[in-house]
């Protein structure tokens, strides 16, 4: 599955996601500017994403726990997710997501 | 100002700054530790208190606030002194070897070797992305309430749904002339009991609490005069306010540090494998902020480096004392600084 990634100075670039994988770990290990402060724990806000076009519907929804650190997150909006608490499979081919700002 | 002669300061008081703090007591090496936040743990206790730990060793599951508290009861019997809410700030070299470590309250700590276990840096307040935001910080706009006084009878603005902004809104309420809080949605983080506390002082009119985000400060010279809020329902308006509070927790920054003349790499601090020491002899980096072919950002990593590190600053510190290899099952003599024989 791919993953289109923009980051924070807008380019696009495409990674390759590996199923069972978080996107955050994808998005961190292609060098994407993702703090991850926890590790994945979700525990930081530090992987907090914008998930655009039509992809938001397609994901399970986020767990109580995602929802209450994204009251940590900055510049949260309704797309707003945690992309440590996304996980990557066929499904989500294509996912395209924004770096929130820091 | 107050200065502090020791063997060792240690910058981060996580859990490698600890466990470094029972390597360098064994070998008759005091420690001085210095942390930004009011508490030792680092990120275990700031980040993932509760949150459970299952790769230290001999520990199948431990949460960060255990492991904290397990810490601090092994490195008791040596005693070593926190400085707290401290950032250290400045690092110099003196005429006579030694290193004289500066922080940001005012405290010196000399001794011959510095030890680096900051993590991923300094926690400091996360700063919404607001364009011009700085411009404001310190006069107007504040990420603590240090002294309640200074707000009173200020028109405030609050933003977040923590329980910094929970409480604060709580207490700053009766001395405000006007208090708003704003968060994006109508749930909190908070503790139910602040969030009830928070809606009944709604509910009298005491303050008001709108569902919005913050998209813009207005004002001149660093003194706040509105804000523009903006909701789905209402898209944007105005807001008059003089002093904004926003709380979204921590977040870490490498500060200082990258001006202490280390030789970095994308903010980590390259060290040998032998002594985790960093191109600046005296100058030790252990755990998650340094960097070296193979490392793993593990606590158990940053053990046994607290460890090799502690070998080294025996000898810096004791040139003419012969270093003696020891089992604490075994050595009597690490037995009794151990408070055990």
């Amino acid at each position: 599955m791919k993953i289109v990634a923009t980051d924070r100075n807008g380019v696009e670039q495409i990674v390759e996601g590996r199923d069972g994988w978080s996107v955050m770990e994808i998005l961190r290990d292609a060098g994407l500017p993702i703090a991850a402060e926890c590790g994945g724990a979700c525990a930081c806000a530090t992987c907090h994403v914008y998930v655009t076009g039509d992809w938001l519907e397609k994901l399970p929804p986020k767990s109580d726990a995602e929802t209450d650190m994204l009251d940590m997150a900055l510049a949260v909006e309704p797309n707003s997710r945690l992309s440590c608490q996304i996980t990557c499979k066929p499904e989500l081919d294509g996912i395209t997501v924004t770096v929130a700002p820091e | 100002m107050s200065t502090i002669e020791t063997d060792v300061a240690i910058i981060g008081a996580g859990p490698i700054g600890l466990f470094a703090v029972f390597e360098l007591g064994l070998l008759d090496l005091k420690a001085h530790l210095v942390d930004i936040l009011d508490r030792p743990g680092g990120q275990c206790t700031e980040l993932y208190p509760e949150k459970p730990i299952y790769d230290i060793p001999g520990l199948p599951i431990v949460t960060g606030q255990e492991l904290t508290e397990k810490l601090l009861e092994q490195i008791k019997p040596f005693n070593p002194a926190f400085h707290f809410n401290q950032m250290a700030s400045g690092l110099e070299k003196l005429p006579d070897g030694r290193w004289k470590l500066t922080t940001d309250a005012d405290e010196e700590i000399v001794a011959p070797v510095v030890v680096i276990a900051a993590g991923g840096g300094s926690f400091v307040p996360k700063r919404p992305p607001i364009a011009g935001i700085d411009a404001y910080e310190g006069k107007s706009v504040h990420y603590a309430v240090r002294k309640m006084e200074a707000f009173r009878g200020k028109n405030i603005l609050i933003a977040g749904g923590g329980d910094s902004a929970l409480d604060w809104t709580i207490n700053l309420a009766p001395i405000a002339n006007k208090l708003t809080l704003v968060h994006h949605r109508d749930g909190f983080r908070a503790a139910q009991h602040s969030v009830n506390q928070m809606r009944e002082l709604a509910a009298h009119g005491k303050i008001n609490f709108e569902i919005a985000s913050v998209k813009a400060l207005h004002g001149a010279d660093g003194q706040l005069s509105a804000v523009t809020l903006s909701n789905a329902e209402k898209k944007e308006w105005e807001h008059a306010c003089d002093t904004f509070i926003p709380f979204f927790g921590l977040t870490m920054k490498l500060g200082p540090i990258a001006e202490f003349g280390l030789n970095l790499t994308e903010n980590l601090i390259a060290v040998d494998t032998a002594k985790f020491q960093s191109t600046t002899p005296g100058i030790f980096a252990i755990g998650d902020i340094n960097t070296y072919p193979g490392k793993l950002k593990l606590i158990l990593s940053g053990f046994h480096e607290a460890a090799l590190m502690a070998q080294e600053a025996f000898h810096i510190c004791k040139p003419n004392e012969k270093l003696r290899f020891q089992y604490t099952t075994s050595s009597s003599n690490l037995q009794k600084k151990l408070g055990v024989a």
